[in-house]
């Protein structure tokens, strides 16, 4: 090739990918504008690569040209086929591939600045933040991915004494770090000494980033996903630091704080500190209960046919629906946008409610319902639309759980006490869809099932709302 | 000022950037910001291509660049590509 950038050509091509990084960003601060957001980090994106694979580091391609057509292919294909309600695990695997691929960087550089002999400690220590942050986010991330997947259980793995096991493979990492970056001035990088102090690091990076993983339940999924981001881009950001790169280090600071930022939307919507929540132990997962019918019967619980729930609807001021993971399950949305459209023609607005820790990660139910065709101005979060739910005639729970249960604000021992909640339970009639009595993953009892205005339609979400579309169409009462 | 003192500069202050940048981003849009994110963190890529292109690295070199410009196309593809199939998907009300 010809054309040759020199690095300050290089230096101004990436502040101008940086510039288009942060309008990409900005971009999603509302609907209209985020697709441009979209293209326009696409396009930082080729600038970057481009003036990158026109600098004069770069000499041999046949590499890189088949390893990114593999990877190109890959990643194609995985976002071609991924279903919505498997999105977090797409996003789990994409967080193990950044945390990998730093890994990956900062060992090659270690390798080809040995072998021509520019090592210092600076770049050393910068190396080992590298590896750390990039292994723990790997196999962290691998982790939430068995766990997303089915793969491992979801409920917390505690044991006694975790906490200083932690600590203390912590402590030896960063003492091995330590030593390591130290070696800095060795002019025998190769020596056996270095490459241990470098292999037990990885090596213990890699451990720990399971062993802090497994602590958290699975009802804490949108709080691992969002830390598991934000880890990646501070593992974006120590390459950067290694590779003197400002355009990593801009990137990677720009991502670790949107992780950090979710990670601190999603405690506050469970009313939890990180730290309550990293520790974890929290949610034991599934729990049996079976028999949905005998237990109701039993606390005094009233149940309600499909009839009874369009019979309400129909004539209803406004629906509210609030919708939870197990609408994702059920696969219920489409459904729910059929019954929406058939509310609407009869003049009975429908809403849907949407708590910021539904789903599996943040904002989870957005992109479900949007699959749905459900248009965005009638999807609002729980702080716009709370307000309304005394004035409004029916609720539907679709599949969620703790985040209606008034528990939450009047009962002081429960677990989920503070939890700010969808306050469904003022509506005039509220009708939970649920397949059993089994409790949310919190394993607390739901307060909202014995309220007089509470009944349940037992039965799959996805037939239940099947059913009342059929009897709207039917023509009703 | 050295360096890598200069890079800190300008990560404390991208952080500053990155604070005032996410918290304008709507909750409804918080599953693509993550998957965007997960696209533009595959600017390890940049990284990954000066392993991987550099023609006197050794063999073990190059092969940790090539993975790493693998696994790094797949985040930078992968992630725009389902940001974009994403953001396709929600519109406003038909009038």
């Amino acid at each position: 090739m010809e054309l040759v950038l020199n690095p300050n050509q290089q230096a101004v091509a990436y502040l101008v990918s940086a510039i288009l990084f942060i309008f990409a960003l900005k971009g999603l601060t509302h609907p209209k504008t985020a697709r441009q957001g979209n293209w326009l980090g696409i396009l930082g994106m080729v600038i970057a690569l481009g003036a990158t694979l026109l600098g004069e580091h770069v000499t041999t391609y046949w590499l890189i040209i088949i390893a990114g057509s593999i990877g190109a292919i890959i990643g194609i294909v995985l976002a071609l086929r991924i279903q919505m309600a498997d999105m977090p695990q797409l996003v789990a695997a994409l967080h193990s591939f950044v945390g990998m691929a730093a890994v990956l960087v900062a060992i090659g550089t270690f390798i080809t600045h040995a072998a021509a002999g520019e090592l210092n400690p600076v770049l050393m220590a910068e190396l080992s933040a590298g590896i750390v942050i990039g292994a723990i986010t790997f196999t962290g991330s691998v982790i939430a991915f068995a766990k997303l997947q089915g793969i491992m259980d979801g409920a917390p793995i505690t044991f006694k004494g975790q906490h200083a096991l932690n600590a203390a493979i912590g402590i030896v990492t960063v003492g091995l770090a330590v030593y390591f970056a130290m070696q800095g001035t060795t002019d025998q990088p190769f020596a056996t000494n270095v490459i241990a102090a470098l292999f037990v690091m990885t090596l213990l990076s890699f451990i720990l980033g399971g062993t802090l993983i497994i602590p958290i339940g699975g009802a804490d999924m949108p709080v691992i996903i969002s830390m598991l981001n934000s880890y990646s881009g501070w593992a974006a950001a120590a390459t950067g630091f290694t590779l003197h790169n400002n355009l990593l280090i801009i990137v990677g600071a720009l991502v670790g704080f949107s992780g950090a930022i979710l990670s601190y939307i999603m405690c506050r919507a469970m009313n939890r500190s990180i730290i309550n929540v990293v520790f974890g132990g929290f949610g034991t997962g599934e729990s049996g209960g079976d028999s949905a019918g005998a237990q109701a019967a039993q606390k005094g619980i009233k149940s309600a046919s499909i009839d009874d729930v369009v019979y309400w609807m129909e004539d209803a001021n406004q629906v509210i629906v609030v919708p939870g993971y197990g609408m994702a399950v059920a696969q219920a949305q489409h459904a729910l946008k059929e019954m929406m459209e058939l509310l609407e023609q009869r003049g009975v607005p429908l809403k849907f409610a949407i708590h910021p820790v539904a789903g599996r990660m943040p904002g989870h139910m957005n992109v479900l319902l949007a699959e749905a065709d459900i248009p965005y101005e009638n999807v609002l979060e729980m702080d716009e639309i709370n307000p309304e739910f005394q004035n409004t005639d029916v609720c539907l729970v679709v599949g969620a759980n703790d985040v209606v249960n008034p528990a939450a604000k009047t009962d002081k021992s429960s677990p989920i006490y503070g939890m700010p909640i969808i306050e469904a339970a003022k509506a005039r009639n509220v009708y939970f869809l649920k397949r059993s009595m089994r409790p949310g993953y919190s394993g607390v009892d739901n307060l909202l099932f014995y309220q007089d205005n509470t009944s349940l339609v037992f039965g799959d979400a996805k037939d239940t709302i099947e059913g009342m579309v059929q009897a709207l169409k039917g023509g009703g009462h | 000022m050295s360096e890598s003192l200069l890079a800190l500069y300008v990560f404390v202050l991208a952080c500053f950037i990155g604070y005032y940048v996410i918290w304008g981003v709507t909750p409804s849009l918080h599953t693509p910001l993550v998957a965007l994110t997960n696209a533009i963190s595959g600017i390890v890529l940049v990284g990954a291509l000066l392993v991987a292109g550099l023609e006197e690295a050794g063999f073990t070199a190059s092969a940790f660049g090539f993975l790493a410009v693998l696994l790094a196309s797949i985040n930078v593809f992968g992630g725009f590509l389902v940001t974009h199939r994403m953001l396709s998907m929600f519109k406003k009300k038909k009038q």
